[in-house]
Protein backbone atom coordinates (compact mmCIF):
# COMPACT_ATOMS: atom_id res chain seq x y z
CA UNK A 1 0.00 0.00 0.00
CA UNK A 2 1.21 3.50 -0.83
CA UNK A 3 0.18 6.80 0.69
CA UNK A 4 0.14 9.94 -1.43
CA UNK A 5 -1.33 13.39 -0.99
CA UNK A 6 -3.95 14.68 -3.39
CA UNK A 7 -5.10 18.29 -3.01
CA UNK A 8 -3.86 18.18 0.58
CA UNK A 9 -5.65 14.94 1.54
CA UNK A 10 -3.77 11.75 2.27
CA UNK A 11 -5.00 8.68 0.46
CA UNK A 12 -3.70 5.13 0.71
CA UNK A 13 -3.98 2.99 -2.39
CA UNK A 14 -2.65 -0.29 -3.65
CA UNK A 15 0.57 -0.34 -5.60
CA UNK A 16 -0.04 -0.04 -9.32
CA UNK A 17 -3.00 2.30 -8.92
CA UNK A 18 -2.86 5.32 -11.20
CA UNK A 19 -3.09 8.87 -9.89
CA UNK A 20 -6.39 9.18 -11.75
CA UNK A 21 -7.88 6.22 -9.90
CA UNK A 22 -6.61 7.52 -6.56
CA UNK A 23 -8.17 10.93 -7.20
CA UNK A 24 -11.45 9.30 -8.25
CA UNK A 25 -11.38 7.34 -5.01
CA UNK A 26 -11.23 10.60 -3.06
CA UNK A 27 -13.90 12.10 -5.24
CA UNK A 28 -11.82 14.70 -7.05
CA UNK A 29 -13.07 14.99 -10.59
CA UNK A 30 -10.51 14.82 -13.39
CA UNK A 31 -11.86 15.09 -16.91
CA UNK A 32 -10.77 12.32 -19.28
CA UNK A 33 -11.26 11.59 -22.92
CA UNK A 34 -9.03 8.78 -24.09
CA UNK A 35 -9.36 6.87 -20.83
CA UNK A 36 -11.95 4.17 -20.41
CA UNK A 37 -12.31 1.58 -17.73
CA UNK A 38 -11.58 -1.86 -19.11
CA UNK A 39 -9.14 -0.55 -21.68
CA UNK A 40 -5.43 -0.08 -21.11
CA UNK A 41 -4.34 3.50 -20.28
CA UNK A 42 -3.02 5.28 -23.32
CA UNK A 43 -2.30 8.90 -22.44
CA UNK A 44 -3.13 10.43 -25.81
CA UNK A 45 -5.45 13.33 -25.08
CA UNK A 46 -3.65 14.96 -22.12
CA UNK A 47 -6.99 16.17 -20.77
CA UNK A 48 -6.38 14.47 -17.45
CA UNK A 49 -3.28 16.53 -16.62
CA UNK A 50 -2.46 17.05 -12.94
CA UNK A 51 0.43 18.84 -11.29
CA UNK A 52 2.82 16.72 -9.24
CA UNK A 53 5.59 17.76 -6.89
CA UNK A 54 6.09 21.16 -5.35
CA UNK A 55 6.93 24.36 -7.15
CA UNK A 56 9.27 25.43 -8.53
CA UNK A 57 10.00 21.82 -9.51
CA UNK A 58 6.42 20.72 -10.04
CA UNK A 59 5.41 19.34 -13.40
CA UNK A 60 2.36 18.31 -15.37
CA UNK A 61 1.70 14.65 -16.05
CA UNK A 62 -1.24 12.71 -17.43
CA UNK A 63 -2.92 11.19 -14.41
CA UNK A 64 -4.41 8.25 -16.32
CA UNK A 65 -0.95 6.83 -17.01
CA UNK A 66 0.99 8.05 -13.97
CA UNK A 67 1.34 5.41 -11.25
CA UNK A 68 0.81 6.48 -7.65
CA UNK A 69 4.08 6.84 -5.74
CA UNK A 70 4.61 6.99 -1.98
CA UNK A 71 4.73 10.60 -0.78
CA UNK A 72 3.65 12.02 -4.15
CA UNK A 73 2.03 15.45 -3.91
CA UNK A 74 -0.71 15.93 -6.48
CA UNK A 75 -2.89 18.91 -7.33
CA UNK A 76 -5.79 18.23 -9.64
CA UNK A 77 -7.04 21.76 -10.26
CA UNK A 78 -4.25 24.23 -9.70
CA UNK A 79 -4.16 27.33 -11.88
CA UNK A 80 -1.50 25.69 -14.03
CA UNK A 81 -3.58 22.55 -14.49
CA UNK A 82 -6.71 24.50 -15.39
CA UNK A 83 -4.79 26.56 -17.94
CA UNK A 84 -3.28 23.45 -19.57
CA UNK A 85 -6.62 21.69 -19.62
CA UNK A 86 -8.31 24.62 -21.33
CA UNK A 87 -5.57 24.65 -23.92
CA UNK A 88 -6.11 20.96 -24.58
CA UNK A 89 -9.81 21.56 -25.04
CA UNK A 90 -9.13 24.42 -27.42
CA UNK A 91 -6.90 22.17 -29.46
CA UNK A 92 -9.52 19.43 -29.49
CA UNK A 93 -12.12 21.96 -30.61
CA UNK A 94 -9.80 23.10 -33.37
CA UNK A 95 -9.46 19.50 -34.55
CA UNK A 96 -12.93 18.08 -34.29
CA UNK A 97 -15.58 20.68 -33.39
CA UNK A 98 -18.43 18.43 -34.48
CA UNK A 99 -17.87 16.00 -31.63
CA UNK A 100 -20.59 16.19 -29.03
CA UNK A 101 -18.18 14.88 -26.40
CA UNK A 102 -15.70 17.66 -27.06
CA UNK A 103 -18.43 20.29 -27.17
CA UNK A 104 -19.67 19.13 -23.77
CA UNK A 105 -16.14 19.26 -22.37
CA UNK A 106 -15.71 22.79 -23.69
CA UNK A 107 -18.92 23.99 -22.14
CA UNK A 108 -18.13 22.31 -18.82
CA UNK A 109 -14.80 24.09 -18.65
CA UNK A 110 -16.00 27.42 -19.90
CA UNK A 111 -14.10 27.31 -23.17
CA UNK A 112 -16.07 29.42 -25.64
CA UNK A 113 -13.70 29.80 -28.51
CA UNK A 114 -10.43 28.49 -29.76
CA UNK A 115 -7.51 30.41 -31.22
CA UNK A 116 -6.25 28.00 -33.85
CA UNK A 117 -7.00 27.25 -37.47
CA UNK A 118 -10.32 25.48 -37.59
CA UNK A 119 -10.32 21.95 -39.02
CA UNK A 120 -12.97 19.30 -39.21
CA UNK A 121 -11.15 16.05 -38.64
CA UNK A 122 -13.04 12.79 -38.38
CA UNK A 123 -10.73 11.48 -35.72
CA UNK A 124 -8.76 12.86 -32.79
CA UNK A 125 -6.45 9.84 -32.68
CA UNK A 126 -7.45 8.98 -29.13
CA UNK A 127 -6.98 5.27 -29.84
CA UNK A 128 -10.15 4.25 -27.98
CA UNK A 129 -11.58 2.34 -30.91
CA UNK A 130 -8.51 0.23 -31.56
CA UNK A 131 -8.13 -0.62 -27.89
CA UNK A 132 -11.81 -1.53 -27.77
CA UNK A 133 -11.40 -3.67 -30.87
CA UNK A 134 -8.29 -5.51 -29.71
CA UNK A 135 -8.75 -5.64 -25.94
CA UNK A 136 -12.46 -6.19 -25.54
CA UNK A 137 -13.59 -7.57 -28.88
CA UNK A 138 -10.38 -9.54 -29.48
CA UNK A 139 -10.70 -8.73 -33.15
CA UNK A 140 -7.63 -6.59 -33.87
CA UNK A 141 -9.25 -5.32 -37.02
CA UNK A 142 -8.22 -1.66 -36.90
CA UNK A 143 -5.11 0.23 -35.90
CA UNK A 144 -3.02 3.32 -36.47
CA UNK A 145 -1.41 3.81 -39.85
CA UNK A 146 1.33 6.23 -40.84
CA UNK A 147 2.69 8.90 -38.57
CA UNK A 148 2.81 12.60 -37.98
CA UNK A 149 0.19 14.50 -39.88
CA UNK A 150 -0.52 11.40 -41.96
CA UNK A 151 -1.47 9.31 -38.95
CA UNK A 152 -4.86 7.81 -39.37
CA UNK A 153 -7.03 5.05 -38.09
CA UNK A 154 -8.48 2.20 -40.02
CA UNK A 155 -7.95 -1.23 -41.46
CA UNK A 156 -4.72 -2.27 -43.20
CA UNK A 157 -4.75 -1.10 -46.84
CA UNK A 158 -8.20 0.39 -46.15
CA UNK A 159 -9.54 -2.97 -47.22
CA UNK A 160 -12.66 -4.60 -45.87
CA UNK A 161 -11.48 -6.42 -42.79
CA UNK A 162 -11.64 -10.18 -42.67
CA UNK A 163 -11.50 -10.17 -38.90
CA UNK A 164 -13.95 -7.40 -37.99
CA UNK A 165 -16.82 -8.84 -36.02
CA UNK A 166 -19.23 -6.08 -36.99
CA UNK A 167 -19.80 -5.49 -33.30
CA UNK A 168 -19.95 -1.71 -33.49
CA UNK A 169 -17.72 -1.40 -30.43
CA UNK A 170 -15.43 1.06 -32.18
CA UNK A 171 -18.28 3.39 -33.04
CA UNK A 172 -19.71 3.09 -29.56
CA UNK A 173 -16.55 4.43 -27.90
CA UNK A 174 -15.53 6.99 -30.49
CA UNK A 175 -15.77 10.54 -29.15
CA UNK A 176 -15.83 11.86 -32.69
CA UNK A 177 -18.94 9.96 -33.69
CA UNK A 178 -20.52 8.70 -30.50
CA UNK A 179 -23.65 10.64 -31.14
CA UNK A 180 -24.11 9.44 -34.63
CA UNK A 181 -24.89 12.00 -37.12
CA UNK A 182 -28.07 11.17 -39.01
CA UNK A 183 -27.09 12.99 -42.15
CA UNK A 184 -27.20 9.73 -44.04
CA UNK A 185 -30.90 9.42 -43.46
CA UNK A 186 -32.31 12.00 -45.85
CA UNK A 187 -35.52 12.50 -43.99
CA UNK A 188 -33.54 13.56 -40.96
CA UNK A 189 -30.99 15.77 -42.71
CA UNK A 190 -29.67 18.65 -40.61
CA UNK A 191 -30.85 17.15 -37.41
CA UNK A 192 -28.97 19.49 -35.10
CA UNK A 193 -27.77 16.55 -33.08
CA UNK A 194 -24.23 17.82 -32.99
CA UNK A 195 -25.36 21.21 -31.72
CA UNK A 196 -23.31 23.09 -34.30
CA UNK A 197 -24.44 26.49 -35.48
CA UNK A 198 -22.91 25.55 -38.80
CA UNK A 199 -23.40 21.80 -38.99
CA UNK A 200 -20.42 20.20 -40.75
CA UNK A 201 -22.75 17.88 -42.64
CA UNK A 202 -23.75 20.75 -44.89
CA UNK A 203 -20.47 20.92 -46.77
CA UNK A 204 -18.98 17.51 -46.11
CA UNK A 205 -20.62 14.91 -48.29
CA UNK A 206 -18.56 12.01 -46.99
CA UNK A 207 -19.60 12.87 -43.49
CA UNK A 208 -22.20 10.13 -43.61
CA UNK A 209 -20.21 7.13 -42.50
CA UNK A 210 -17.22 8.84 -41.02
CA UNK A 211 -15.42 6.62 -38.59
CA UNK A 212 -17.12 3.42 -39.54
CA UNK A 213 -15.01 0.42 -40.51
CA UNK A 214 -17.86 -1.93 -41.09
CA UNK A 215 -19.28 -2.73 -44.49
CA UNK A 216 -22.20 -2.77 -44.40
CA UNK A 217 -22.40 -0.79 -41.20
CA UNK A 218 -24.65 -2.38 -38.65
CA UNK A 219 -25.45 0.95 -37.10
CA UNK A 220 -26.51 2.99 -40.08
CA UNK A 221 -26.69 0.27 -42.77
CA UNK A 222 -24.77 2.21 -45.34
CA UNK A 223 -23.07 0.10 -47.95
CA UNK A 224 -19.70 1.38 -49.05
CA UNK A 225 -18.68 0.69 -52.59
CA UNK B 1 -9.08 -18.53 -31.82
CA UNK B 2 -7.85 -15.61 -33.84
CA UNK B 3 -9.27 -15.54 -37.26
CA UNK B 4 -6.13 -14.20 -38.90
CA UNK B 5 -4.30 -17.39 -38.10
CA UNK B 6 -6.33 -19.27 -40.58
CA UNK B 7 -7.32 -16.47 -42.90
CA UNK B 8 -6.78 -17.65 -46.44
CA UNK B 9 -4.72 -15.86 -49.02
CA UNK B 10 -4.60 -16.88 -52.63
CA UNK B 11 -0.96 -17.06 -53.54
CA UNK B 12 -0.10 -17.84 -57.08
CA UNK B 13 3.20 -17.88 -58.89
CA UNK B 14 5.30 -15.04 -57.59
CA UNK B 15 3.23 -14.83 -54.47
CA UNK B 16 4.13 -18.41 -53.65
CA UNK B 17 7.74 -17.39 -53.86
CA UNK B 18 7.10 -14.39 -51.64
CA UNK B 19 5.38 -16.62 -49.11
CA UNK B 20 8.34 -18.98 -49.10
CA UNK B 21 10.84 -16.17 -48.78
CA UNK B 22 8.82 -14.59 -46.00
CA UNK B 23 8.65 -17.89 -44.18
CA UNK B 24 12.43 -18.15 -44.40
CA UNK B 25 12.95 -14.59 -43.12
CA UNK B 26 10.47 -15.00 -40.27
CA UNK B 27 12.14 -18.28 -39.34
CA UNK B 28 15.53 -16.59 -39.32
CA UNK B 29 14.41 -14.01 -36.78
CA UNK B 30 12.11 -16.35 -34.87
CA UNK B 31 14.21 -16.50 -31.74
CA UNK B 32 14.22 -12.75 -31.21
CA UNK B 33 11.43 -10.83 -29.62
CA UNK B 34 10.52 -7.65 -31.40
CA UNK B 35 12.14 -8.86 -34.58
CA UNK B 36 9.35 -7.48 -36.73
CA UNK B 37 11.43 -4.56 -37.98
CA UNK B 38 14.30 -6.87 -38.95
CA UNK B 39 11.86 -9.10 -40.79
CA UNK B 40 10.40 -6.17 -42.71
CA UNK B 41 13.88 -4.80 -43.43
CA UNK B 42 14.96 -8.12 -44.91
CA UNK B 43 11.88 -8.32 -47.10
CA UNK B 44 12.26 -4.73 -48.23
CA UNK B 45 15.92 -5.42 -49.01
CA UNK B 46 14.98 -8.43 -51.09
CA UNK B 47 12.04 -7.00 -53.05
CA UNK B 48 12.67 -3.27 -52.80
CA UNK B 49 9.30 -2.71 -51.19
CA UNK B 50 6.71 -4.34 -48.97
CA UNK B 51 3.90 -5.71 -51.06
CA UNK B 52 0.50 -6.43 -49.65
CA UNK B 53 1.04 -10.13 -50.24
CA UNK B 54 4.32 -10.01 -48.33
CA UNK B 55 2.78 -8.22 -45.35
CA UNK B 56 -0.10 -10.68 -45.27
CA UNK B 57 2.37 -13.53 -45.41
CA UNK B 58 4.33 -12.02 -42.51
CA UNK B 59 1.12 -11.83 -40.49
CA UNK B 60 0.35 -15.43 -41.27
CA UNK B 61 3.82 -16.75 -40.55
CA UNK B 62 4.65 -14.71 -37.47
CA UNK B 63 1.18 -15.05 -35.98
CA UNK B 64 0.87 -11.36 -35.49
CA UNK B 65 -2.10 -9.36 -36.55
CA UNK B 66 -1.88 -7.63 -39.89
CA UNK B 67 -2.97 -4.38 -38.21
CA UNK B 68 0.21 -4.22 -36.10
CA UNK B 69 2.45 -5.09 -39.02
CA UNK B 70 0.78 -2.50 -41.21
CA UNK B 71 1.16 0.10 -38.44
CA UNK B 72 4.89 -0.50 -38.24
CA UNK B 73 5.33 -0.67 -42.02
CA UNK B 74 3.58 2.66 -42.54
CA UNK B 75 5.27 4.33 -39.55
CA UNK B 76 8.88 4.20 -40.70
CA UNK B 77 10.08 6.17 -43.70
CA UNK B 78 12.56 3.40 -44.47
CA UNK B 79 9.73 1.10 -45.53
CA UNK B 80 7.95 1.57 -48.80
CA UNK B 81 4.63 -0.02 -49.61
CA UNK B 82 4.87 0.66 -53.31
CA UNK B 83 7.58 -0.57 -55.67
CA UNK B 84 10.68 1.57 -55.77
CA UNK B 85 12.84 2.45 -58.73
CA UNK B 86 16.26 0.98 -59.49
CA UNK B 87 17.91 4.20 -58.34
CA UNK B 88 16.94 5.92 -55.13
CA UNK B 89 17.48 9.68 -55.13
CA UNK B 90 17.18 11.31 -51.71
CA UNK B 91 17.36 15.08 -51.58
CA UNK B 92 17.97 16.62 -48.18
CA UNK B 93 15.54 19.39 -47.30
CA UNK B 94 16.73 19.80 -43.72
CA UNK B 95 17.20 23.29 -42.32
CA UNK B 96 20.83 23.73 -43.37
CA UNK B 97 20.28 22.34 -46.85
CA UNK B 98 17.11 24.39 -47.15
CA UNK B 99 18.91 27.69 -46.59
CA UNK B 100 21.66 26.58 -48.95
CA UNK B 101 19.18 26.13 -51.75
CA UNK B 102 17.68 22.64 -51.44
CA UNK B 103 14.20 23.76 -52.60
CA UNK B 104 15.62 24.75 -55.99
CA UNK B 105 17.45 21.43 -56.24
CA UNK B 106 14.28 19.51 -55.43
CA UNK B 107 12.40 21.51 -58.07
CA UNK B 108 15.08 20.65 -60.62
CA UNK B 109 15.01 16.96 -59.64
CA UNK B 110 11.24 16.98 -59.98
CA UNK B 111 11.51 18.59 -63.39
CA UNK B 112 14.27 16.29 -64.68
CA UNK B 113 12.70 13.10 -63.40
CA UNK B 114 9.12 14.19 -63.98
CA UNK B 115 7.94 12.94 -60.60
CA UNK B 116 7.10 14.36 -57.22
CA UNK B 117 8.97 13.36 -54.06
CA UNK B 118 7.73 9.99 -52.89
CA UNK B 119 6.95 8.82 -56.42
CA UNK B 120 8.68 6.44 -58.83
CA UNK B 121 9.12 7.02 -62.55
CA UNK B 122 6.93 4.87 -64.76
CA UNK B 123 9.94 3.01 -66.15
CA UNK B 124 10.81 2.06 -62.55
CA UNK B 125 14.25 3.62 -62.91
CA UNK B 126 14.12 6.41 -60.31
CA UNK B 127 12.45 6.97 -56.97
CA UNK B 128 12.67 10.49 -55.61
CA UNK B 129 12.35 11.23 -51.94
CA UNK B 130 13.11 14.09 -49.63
CA UNK B 131 14.75 13.57 -46.25
CA UNK B 132 15.25 15.86 -43.29
CA UNK B 133 18.96 16.16 -42.60
CA UNK B 134 21.55 13.53 -43.40
CA UNK B 135 24.04 14.81 -40.86
CA UNK B 136 26.31 16.42 -43.42
CA UNK B 137 24.89 19.94 -43.16
CA UNK B 138 28.20 21.72 -43.83
CA UNK B 139 28.30 20.08 -47.27
CA UNK B 140 24.71 20.89 -48.19
CA UNK B 141 22.66 20.82 -50.22
CA UNK B 142 23.13 17.07 -50.22
CA UNK B 143 21.63 14.68 -52.74
CA UNK B 144 22.19 10.98 -52.10
CA UNK B 145 21.96 8.71 -55.10
CA UNK B 146 22.05 4.97 -54.43
CA UNK B 147 23.87 5.53 -51.17
CA UNK B 148 26.45 7.94 -52.58
CA UNK B 149 26.56 11.44 -51.16
CA UNK B 150 26.79 14.32 -53.59
CA UNK B 151 27.78 17.48 -51.71
CA UNK B 152 27.14 21.14 -52.58
CA UNK B 153 24.54 20.31 -55.19
CA UNK B 154 23.29 23.29 -57.12
CA UNK B 155 20.62 23.28 -59.80
CA UNK B 156 23.28 22.87 -62.47
CA UNK B 157 24.67 19.72 -60.86
CA UNK B 158 21.37 17.88 -60.95
CA UNK B 159 21.58 16.80 -64.56
CA UNK B 160 25.11 15.27 -64.28
CA UNK B 161 24.11 13.48 -61.08
CA UNK B 162 21.17 11.83 -62.79
CA UNK B 163 23.29 11.00 -65.84
CA UNK B 164 25.88 9.43 -63.58
CA UNK B 165 23.26 7.29 -61.86
CA UNK B 166 22.09 6.04 -65.24
CA UNK B 167 25.68 5.17 -66.28
CA UNK B 168 26.28 3.44 -62.98
CA UNK B 169 28.30 5.39 -60.48
CA UNK B 170 30.66 2.54 -59.54
CA UNK B 171 32.29 2.19 -62.92
CA UNK B 172 32.49 5.93 -63.21
CA UNK B 173 34.24 6.43 -59.91
CA UNK B 174 36.81 3.75 -60.54
CA UNK B 175 37.80 5.43 -63.79
CA UNK B 176 37.98 8.94 -62.41
CA UNK B 177 39.39 8.41 -58.96
CA UNK B 178 43.16 8.91 -59.14
CA UNK B 179 43.76 6.73 -56.11
CA UNK B 180 42.33 3.75 -57.92
CA UNK B 181 44.34 1.99 -60.64
CA UNK B 182 44.64 -1.59 -61.81
CA UNK B 183 47.57 -3.85 -60.79
CA UNK B 184 49.09 -6.80 -62.60
CA UNK B 185 49.79 -9.33 -59.86
CA UNK B 186 51.55 -12.68 -59.77
CA UNK B 187 52.19 -15.39 -57.22
CA UNK B 188 55.26 -14.41 -55.17
CA UNK B 189 56.34 -18.04 -55.12
CA UNK B 190 55.89 -19.48 -58.61
CA UNK B 191 55.57 -16.18 -60.49
CA UNK B 192 52.40 -17.30 -62.26
CA UNK B 193 49.98 -14.49 -63.11
CA UNK B 194 46.98 -14.43 -60.80
CA UNK B 195 44.73 -12.49 -63.15
CA UNK B 196 41.51 -14.17 -64.16
CA UNK B 197 39.87 -12.80 -67.31
CA UNK B 198 36.81 -15.01 -66.87
CA UNK B 199 35.59 -13.39 -63.67
CA UNK B 200 35.20 -9.64 -63.69
CA UNK B 201 35.26 -7.56 -60.52
CA UNK B 202 34.80 -3.78 -60.85
CA UNK B 203 34.50 -4.44 -64.57
CA UNK B 204 38.07 -5.72 -64.81
CA UNK B 205 39.82 -9.07 -64.79
CA UNK B 206 40.14 -10.12 -61.14
CA UNK B 207 42.76 -11.66 -58.87
CA UNK B 208 41.74 -15.28 -58.39
CA UNK B 209 42.86 -17.13 -55.28
CA UNK B 210 41.87 -20.24 -53.41
CA UNK B 211 40.60 -19.42 -49.94
CA UNK B 212 40.20 -21.51 -46.83
CA UNK B 213 38.57 -20.36 -43.61
CA UNK B 214 36.67 -22.03 -40.82
CA UNK B 215 36.90 -25.39 -42.55
CA UNK B 216 35.31 -24.05 -45.74
CA UNK B 217 37.19 -23.58 -48.93
CA UNK B 218 36.33 -21.91 -52.19
CA UNK B 219 37.30 -19.38 -54.83
CA UNK B 220 37.80 -15.73 -54.01
CA UNK B 221 38.10 -13.13 -56.71
CA UNK B 222 39.56 -9.83 -55.54
CA UNK B 223 39.39 -6.58 -57.40
CA UNK B 224 42.66 -5.77 -59.13
CA UNK B 225 41.95 -2.07 -58.67
CA UNK B 226 44.27 -0.76 -56.00
CA UNK B 227 42.09 0.89 -53.34
CA UNK B 228 38.95 -1.08 -54.17
CA UNK B 229 37.74 -3.50 -51.50
CA UNK B 230 35.34 -5.35 -53.79
CA UNK B 231 35.54 -9.09 -54.08
CA UNK B 232 33.43 -11.99 -55.24
CA UNK B 233 33.44 -15.44 -53.71
CA UNK B 234 31.51 -18.65 -54.18
CA UNK B 235 31.69 -19.53 -50.50
CA UNK B 236 30.18 -17.68 -47.54
CA UNK B 237 33.21 -17.00 -45.40
CA UNK B 238 32.04 -15.48 -42.16
CA UNK B 239 32.97 -11.85 -41.55
CA UNK B 240 36.06 -11.42 -39.38
CA UNK B 241 37.34 -14.91 -40.12
CA UNK B 242 41.00 -15.17 -41.14
CA UNK B 243 41.30 -16.73 -44.57
CA UNK B 244 44.34 -18.63 -45.71
CA UNK B 245 44.97 -17.93 -49.37
CA UNK B 246 46.63 -20.28 -51.84
CA UNK B 247 47.96 -19.74 -55.31
CA UNK B 248 45.76 -21.63 -57.80
CA UNK B 249 48.85 -22.65 -59.76
CA UNK B 250 51.41 -23.85 -57.16
CA UNK B 251 49.00 -24.23 -54.22
CA UNK B 252 51.50 -22.51 -51.94
CA UNK B 253 50.07 -20.89 -48.78
CA UNK B 254 50.46 -17.18 -49.41
CA UNK B 255 50.36 -15.87 -45.81
CA UNK B 256 53.39 -13.65 -45.20
CA UNK B 257 55.45 -12.79 -42.12
CA UNK B 258 53.97 -9.28 -41.70
CA UNK B 259 50.90 -8.78 -39.51
CA UNK B 260 48.12 -6.29 -40.06
CA UNK B 261 48.48 -2.98 -38.22
CA UNK B 262 44.77 -2.82 -37.51
CA UNK B 263 43.78 -6.33 -36.57
CA UNK B 264 47.00 -8.33 -36.31
CA UNK B 265 45.95 -10.99 -38.82
CA UNK B 266 48.72 -12.12 -41.23
CA UNK B 267 49.09 -9.95 -44.30
CA UNK B 268 49.11 -11.67 -47.70
CA UNK B 269 51.82 -10.42 -50.07
CA UNK B 270 51.39 -10.67 -53.84
CA UNK B 271 54.03 -9.81 -56.36
CA UNK B 272 53.51 -7.02 -58.85
CA UNK B 273 54.66 -7.83 -62.36
CA UNK B 274 57.75 -5.73 -62.97
CA UNK B 275 58.61 -5.25 -59.29
CA UNK B 276 56.99 -4.35 -56.00
CA UNK B 277 54.68 -6.03 -53.52
CA UNK B 278 51.07 -5.37 -52.65
CA UNK B 279 49.88 -6.75 -49.31
CA UNK B 280 46.36 -7.11 -48.02
CA UNK B 281 44.97 -8.27 -44.70
CA UNK B 282 43.70 -11.85 -44.59
CA UNK B 283 40.83 -11.04 -42.21
CA UNK B 284 37.55 -10.86 -44.02
CA UNK B 285 36.10 -7.38 -43.69
CA UNK B 286 39.40 -5.69 -42.74
CA UNK B 287 40.19 -3.14 -45.47
CA UNK B 288 43.86 -2.80 -44.56
CA UNK B 289 46.32 -3.04 -47.47
CA UNK B 290 49.74 -1.68 -48.37
CA UNK B 291 51.70 -1.13 -51.53
CA UNK B 292 55.49 -1.37 -51.66
CA UNK B 293 57.20 -0.28 -54.81
CA UNK B 294 60.85 -0.96 -54.95
CA UNK B 295 61.64 2.68 -55.62
CA UNK B 296 65.34 1.95 -56.21
CA UNK B 297 64.42 0.20 -59.44
CA UNK B 298 63.53 2.50 -62.22
CA UNK B 299 61.32 -0.02 -63.91
CA UNK B 300 58.98 -0.27 -60.95
CA UNK B 301 56.45 2.30 -62.03
CA UNK B 302 56.10 0.54 -65.34
CA UNK B 303 54.37 -2.21 -63.42
CA UNK B 304 51.22 -0.17 -63.44
CA UNK B 305 48.90 0.26 -66.28
CA UNK B 306 48.35 3.96 -66.66
CA UNK B 307 44.88 4.75 -65.34
CA UNK B 308 42.47 5.02 -68.21
CA UNK B 309 40.74 8.34 -67.93
CA UNK B 310 38.07 10.18 -69.77
CA UNK B 311 36.90 7.12 -71.62
CA UNK B 312 33.51 7.17 -69.90
CA UNK B 313 32.03 9.96 -71.99
S1 LIG C 1 -16.93 -3.32 -35.38
FE1 LIG C 1 -15.09 -4.35 -36.17
S2 LIG C 1 -13.52 -2.79 -36.10
FE2 LIG C 1 -15.17 -2.07 -34.74
S3 LIG C 1 -14.64 -2.85 -32.70
FE3 LIG C 1 -15.97 -4.36 -33.62
S4 LIG C 1 -14.54 -5.81 -34.55
FE4 LIG C 1 -13.37 -3.95 -34.17
S1 LIG D 1 -11.82 6.87 -34.64
FE1 LIG D 1 -12.74 7.76 -32.81
S2 LIG D 1 -12.19 6.37 -31.16
FE2 LIG D 1 -10.86 5.90 -32.87
S3 LIG D 1 -9.03 7.12 -32.49
FE3 LIG D 1 -10.35 8.34 -33.82
S4 LIG D 1 -11.54 9.61 -32.43
FE4 LIG D 1 -10.64 7.97 -31.20
S1 LIG E 1 -26.48 15.48 -39.51
FE1 LIG E 1 -25.47 17.45 -39.47
S2 LIG E 1 -26.46 18.54 -37.79
FE2 LIG E 1 -26.92 16.35 -37.50
S3 LIG E 1 -25.33 15.59 -36.16
FE3 LIG E 1 -24.63 15.22 -38.25
S4 LIG E 1 -23.44 17.05 -38.72
FE4 LIG E 1 -24.65 17.60 -36.92
S1 LIG F 1 -7.43 10.56 -20.33
FE1 LIG F 1 -5.40 10.67 -19.65
S2 LIG F 1 -4.39 11.31 -21.48
FE2 LIG F 1 -6.41 11.04 -22.16
S1 LIG G 1 20.23 19.70 -43.39
FE1 LIG G 1 20.86 18.52 -45.12
S2 LIG G 1 22.38 17.29 -44.23
FE2 LIG G 1 21.67 18.40 -42.48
Amino acid sequence: MITLKINGLNVTVEEGTTVLEAAKFLGFPIPTLCHMEGLSPYGACRLCVVEIGESPKSRLVSSCTYPAEAGLIVRTSSARVVKARKMVIELLLATCPQSKVIQDLASEHGVRQQRFRQEHEDCILCGLCLRMCSEQMMAHAIGFRGRGEHRSLGTPFDAKSEVCRLCGGCIYVCPACQLRCTYNQPEKAICGGCGNLEPPCVDKPQFDDMMCYMTPCVACEIKKD
Amino acid sequence: MFAYWNAKFDFIGEEDMIAEEVARVVEKHADRRGALISVLEDIQQKYGYLSRGALEAVALKSRRSLVDIYSVATFYRAFSLSPRGRHLVSACVGTACHVRGAPGVVEELKRRLGINPGATTTDREFTLETVNCLGACALGPIVVVDGRYNPNVGVAKVEPIIAKAIRGSEADDALHDERIFPLNVQCPRCGHSLLDEAHLVDGQASIRLRGNADGQSGWINLSRLYGSVHSVTDTLFPNDSITSFRCPNCDHDLAGPVHCNDCDAPMVPLGITGGGIVQFCSRRGCPSHTLDLDSGRSGATAAFNAPERGSAS
